[in-house]
Parts: C-alpha cells; structure tokens; sequence
C-alpha cells in the first residue's frame, strides 16, 4: 500500500465524496416529499391522481436507475433540446427512483395506523388534511421508521451509478485514478473507506433510533 | 406535429440491420448474470440465514460482519473490488461478465440470508411454545409450524429481491461487459450522423424492456403477499 | 320544558344487503341521559356511529338542532365539533401528550388561543383527577386513565352530546369505576349524553331513559326503573335474563 499516494489523492476523494453526500441528500429529500404526497394521494384514493401515482410507483420501482439516468441524461434532451446539467439530472433521477420507494413505505405506514385513529380524529371535526397533517403521518412517521432508513441507505449507495452521467462522484473519481496511475489497490481502499464513512454512520444511527422508538 | 415520425425522436436505428436483435442480445447477457446469480444466492442465503440463527457467538458475529460489509457497499463498489481488484491486483484473467456473477451471487446471499433470518425471526415465540405444549418435538415444531410460516413470509420478498438483482445488473456496464445499455451506446455512437435522436429512442425501449422483465415478477411478488397476508 | 336536540327520522343502514337498522326514529331532548342497550350485534354501536356520520347512512335522516347530519355533509367537521365521541379504546393519539391531545382539535380545528384553551383543559383534568398527568404520554397511562383523559378531548370542544361507545368494555374490572364517576358526574351536570353500554347497574344509575335495540330496531324505550323491573316485551325480558344466573344443580 502506496500510503504516501492515499495522502496526496485524500482531498480529492473527500471532494468526491461531499458530492456525494450533496446529490444524496437533495435526491433523499425530494423522496421524502413526493413519498408523501403520493402515499396520501393513494391513502384517500383521490380519483385519475391515484392512477397516476401507481403507474409512476411501478415504472419507478421496475427500471434500474442507471437506466433512468440514462434515460433523463443523454435520451430527453435529444427531443426537447435542452441540456440538462448533470447534477441536476443526477438528483433528479434519485427522486423520481426514491419517491416510489418512499412513498410504499408511507403508504404502509399509514396502513398501520389503527383505524380507531382517523374517526376519533373525524369525531373531533378534523377534516382529511389536518387528520392526514396532526395523526396519521407523525404515527406512520415512527411506525415506517425502519423503512424510511433503509431506503435512506438504498438511495445512497444508488448515487454511486451518477458517474455513468460524468458526475465527479467516489466511483468516479476511483475509476480515473485507476486508469490513469494504476494504483489500484490504493484507489479500491480509499473508495471503500470513503463508502463507510458515509453509509455506516447512517446505518448505526438508523439501528439505535430504531430501538429507542421500539422502547419509548 | 407534422414533423413527427420515428427518426425525429430517433426510434428509426432501432429498425436498422440487426440492431433490435443486439439490443435484445444484450439484455440477454444481463438477464444471464442476473439468473446465474439468482440460482447461486437462494440456496446460499437460506443456508446462511439459518446458520446465523445458531447459538455460536464467534460463528454469529463473523457472519454477521461479512453480510453487513457486503449489504452496505454499493453493488457497484463491490464489482469495481472483485473486478480491478483480480486482474489489476491479482493479475488473474477474470472477465467482467464472471465477476458480474461472483459480486452478484456474494451480494443475493447476504440479502437473502438477512430475509431468511429475519423470516425466522418473526416468528413469535408462543408459535414454539404452543407448539411444544401440543408435543411436538423440535423437528416437527419445525417441519410442521415453522417452516410453513417462514416460506409464507418469505417467498413474496425473495421474489421481490429477484427483481432487484436484475435491475442491479445494470450495473455491469461500468466494469465493460457488454449488455444492452453498452449495445445500445455502440448503436449510438454508429449512427450518431444518421440519426442523432437515437439516444431518446434506444434509451427509452431499454427502459420499457427493463421494465417489461420486472414488472410482471413484482406483480407475482405482490399477488403472493396478499394471499398469504397474515 | 324539555327542548329536543337530537333528532332521528326512519334512520335505515345497511351493509351491502344487510340491513344493520332499520326504521329507527328516536327524540333526544337537551339534558337527557340516553343509555343504549342491546345484545352484541344488535347495532347500537353503529347507531351511535351514524350519529356523528362515522357511518353513511341509507336512509332517513338525523338532525342536531336544525342541522342535518349526512355523511357528505359540506359542513361535517363543523358539526362533529358540537358531538363529542368517546370510544371503547385505543383512541388516544399515541404521539402527542395528554394536554397534546385535549389541545389538538380546540386549536387546529377550532383556532381557539393556545393558552386560553390549555387553561380549560388543565381545568377539565384536574375535575377527573389527572392534572398532573398532562404531560404524559398514552402509553404511559392505564386504561380508565386514558378513557378519562378521550372523555375530556371530546369536552374540550364544548359538544352539545356526547356519544359513548361501551368506553368501558376494554377495561380491567377495577378501572371501570373510575370512568363511570366521569360519566356520573356529566350525567349531574345536565351534559346531553348518549351511552351504549353493557353493564346493567350503571345503566340504571346513569339513565334517564333507556332504549333497547334488537334485530335493528328499537323494541323498548323506558324510564330505568320501568325497564328494570317491569319490561313491557318479551325481548326486554328475555335480555334482562341473561344477566341474571341459575344453577339447577346447586340449588336441589
């Protein structure tokens, strides 16, 4: 192991990884709120929206996300002409991939609410939106807990395929250092060490919120 | 729009020689590693989910660690590892295509292990109990309690991690194996003066066919989890 | 003297085919204590429950005052707010405190002053004992507790009636009492109330009228004392008798 190389090349692949953690975080963000908007549209069966929302879950869930990157990248601009930014398409994609899964994992969280919870809401003179707002999604918020992290984890570890778009990602980054200096070995070490930080942290925190909420 | 016809949103290609025939052979060669993988991983991850119900604290943590490290890399890591690291490192002649399938089979059995185990694991516990309290003896309570329940939690999801598999092999095209997203860049870049939409259509009937392979699992997936819905 | 409140008409509900009531008509005057009771099945919980339009009904009508009460009412959660429901259990919002729960519908339906509103509430628990439990969670109350702490929710509001869906069914027995005092004590104040319950002695405590529901109607309606002791219909008769026990052996 090239130690003094693993030095020099430290700040690029931090570099890499805000990157990361940037595209990660918008891309989990904007899930988090589509997941919740559709799971809510599903929830109250709102007419035409709900199928709208159901093909958009099984086209999400059923395409690989390189694929729709693809898709979103190199194939929409061809029609509509305009080039989109390669960040913008990245995070763009991890949404429309985490929305779908975001939003199953609400839906079934509400599921779970008893359903003793929404008429004692309705008994009290709240309408839908408050009840959806005040009971049912802060209870499907810890009962879908543990799938909230997991798919966190998930969209994570997908920002990895945003170097096929050319964004200067740990893969990316990894894959040039490679090609270029042939110090594999230190390259693989730095990516996966790189991976850890990020991921394990999330994990750990996921695990430990989890059994507090098990517990309170 | 009067202008629209197939080369303007660059389907035209498609219909070119052989073209569709690659591109259907390229899936192929995705839907191989997926099924090669898939074959490997299931019989291997219910045995592992089954050994780390054991009693062995030292045999419990080393399985444990090595499918958290496998279940927190991102499947792409771990091509790039097996891959860069065997003919670079190692200098072994491994194609992308056979380190395809030891990262994907390595990566299906710790996530059917941690299905198996978590199946196991919910079992509640009075199952066992009234179980024994009825006579039965350990491999009956098993054979005859155990299993039926574990099978009915866990086919739906094993089925849905088959569907993961396949869109995850996707991935193969970083390390340089030809499957149907590299086929369709090669058709691409051949007839980038011809027809230069050729990216919106191609892309868009790998989504379709990607779509088309996993669609119809996910359904099957989901019709299991509400038949058997406890 | 007595002014009616509460109004049904020919009420008629059905499950599919099933019909769960039919042709009910009943007059709830202001400050009468109306006790429901019936074997289970009867539908004198999905009675209550068309009240308020937790359940669509099929037929007829039900009226609070002038208002009617239908199901796709326009202002529904309007007039839910002037009929307070209690219901057999779990009906707490488990993530939000005792006082969170009292406060929920007062501020966020009602936009009444927080501070204003939080005051009456501490009011409401110190009158069923659990001021100091205001800041308690659901789960870490026992179960005549919470019945106590859902009983003021519904008070909060200022409802005209309450509705209680067999709120002590789901008890432990030593509990029971301490919800049916609440109750007692509304009953004395003159709250409008409506209670569907099993336990007979505090029926004839708590009531100043009682109805019987069987096969989805309303086959005896009675003052307590004449229920209790000198039904008119067989039905009556025979459902009193069930609680009542006989063992020949025993006796020879």
């Amino acid at each position: 192991m090239n130690w003094a190389f693993i030095a020099k090349y430290l700040p690029v692949y931090e570099e890499a990884a805000w990157l990361t953690v940037k595209t990660g975080t918008a891309g989990i963000l904007l899930s988090v709120i589509i997941g919740i908007i559709c799971a809510a549209v599903l929830y109250y069966r709102v007419p035409i929206l709900r199928c709208l929302v159901s093909a958009y879950v099984e086209i999400s869930r059923n395409t690989p996300l390189l694929v729709q990157l693809f898709f979103i990248y190199y194939g929409i601009p061809k029609v509509t002409g305009i080039k989109t930014d390669a960040f913008v398409c990245g995070i763009a994609g991890l949404a429309f991939l985490g929305g779908s899964y975001m939003c199953e994992t609400f839906r079934s969280g509400i599921e779970a609410v008893e359903p003793i919870q929404e008429e004692s809401a309705k008994a009290l003179g709240l309408n839908r939106f408050q009840i959806m707002r005040y009971v049912l999604l802060p209870q499907a918020f810890s009962i879908s807990f543990p799938g909230v992290v997991a798919n966190v984890i998930f969209l994570m570890k997908e920002t990895s395929v945003f170097s096929a778009i050319s964004l200067m990602d740990l893969m990316f980054t990894a894959k040039d250092l490679i090609g270029v200096f042939y110090k594999t070995k230190e390259s693989l070490f730095l990516l996966v060490v790189f991976y850890l930080i990020i991921l394990l942290p999330i994990s750990l925190l996921g695990s430990f919120l989890e059994r507090r909420l098990r517990h309170g | 729009m009067a202008d629209f016809d197939l080369a303007s949103i660059g389907l035209d290609v498609l219909f070119k020689g052989k073209n569709f025939a690659r591109l259907m052979g390229g899936l192929g060669v995705a839907l191989k590693i997926s099924l090669l993988a898939v074959a490997v991983s299931i019989p291997s991850g219910i045995l592992l989910g089954m050994l780390m119900t054991w009693e062995n604290k030292v045999l419990r943590f080393l399985l444990r660690a090595y499918l958290e490290f496998i279940r927190i890399m991102p499947q792409l890591v771990l091509l790039f590892i097996v891959f860069f690291g065997s003919t670079k490192i190692m200098k072994l002649h491994v194609s992308g295509e056979m380190a395809s399938i030891i990262v994907f089979s390595l990566w299906g059995t710790a996530e059917m292990a941690d299905l198996v185990r978590g199946a196991l694991a919910s079992i509640p516990k009075h199952q066992y109990e009234s179980a024994a309290a009825l006579g039965l003896t350990r491999t009956q309570t098993f054979i005859h309690v155990i299993l039926p329940q574990t099978v009915r939690r866990l086919l739906p999801i094993s089925i849905n991690l088959i569907t993961r598999m396949v869109k995850t092999t996707s991935l193969v095209l970083m390390i340089g194996v030809v499957e149907v997203l590299k086929v369709a860049q090669q058709i691409i870049e051949a007839n980038r003066a011809t027809s230069p939409n050729a990216a919106f259509g191609l892309y868009l009937v790998i989504f379709i066919l990607y779509f088309l392979a996993c669609w119809p699992i996910s359904l099957l997936a989901k019709y299991l989890e509400r038949k058997w819905k406890v | 003297m007595a002014e009616p409140l509460l109004f049904v008409e020919h009420l008629l509900k059905q499950y599919g085919d099933k019909v769960i009531l039919k042709d009910i008509s009943l007059t709830v005057n202001k400050g009468e204590v109306v006790v429901i009771v019936g074997s289970s099945g009867c539908g004198k919980s999905t009675l209550l429950r068309c009240l308020n339009a937790l359940e669509p009904i099929q037929g007829g009508i039900v009226r609070l005052g002038d208002e009617s009460i239908t199901h796709d009412s326009k202002n529904l959660t309007e007039i839910r707010q002037k009929i307070g429901m209690v219901f057999q259990s779990y009906d707490l919002f488990p993530h939000l405190t005792v006082l969170g729960n009292i406060l929920l519908a007062p501020t966020k339906v009602q936009g009444r002053d927080k501070a204003e509103a939080a005051r009456e509430a501490m009011a409401l628990l110190e009158r069923v004992g659990l001021k100091d439990r205001a800041e308690s969670y659901p789960a870490e109350l026992s179960g005549g507790q919470k019945q106590r702490v859902a009983i003021v929710r519904a008070l909060a509001m200022h409802p005209e009636v309450m509705l209680f869906d067999e709120v002590t069914a789901a008890l432990d027995p030593e509990m029971v009492r301490e919800v049916q005092d609440v109750m007692l004590d509304l009953a004395d104040e003159g709250k409008t109330m409506l209670i569907v319950t099993h336990e007979m002695q505090f029926a004839r405590a708590v009531a100043d009228r009682i109805l019987l529901i069987d096969g989805g109607q309303i086959v005896e309606d009675d003052d307590p004392e004449v229920f209790f002791t000198a039904p008119k219909t067989d039905k009556a008769k025979q459902f009193l008798n069930l609680f009542e026990y006989h063992r020949s052996k025993r006796n020879k």
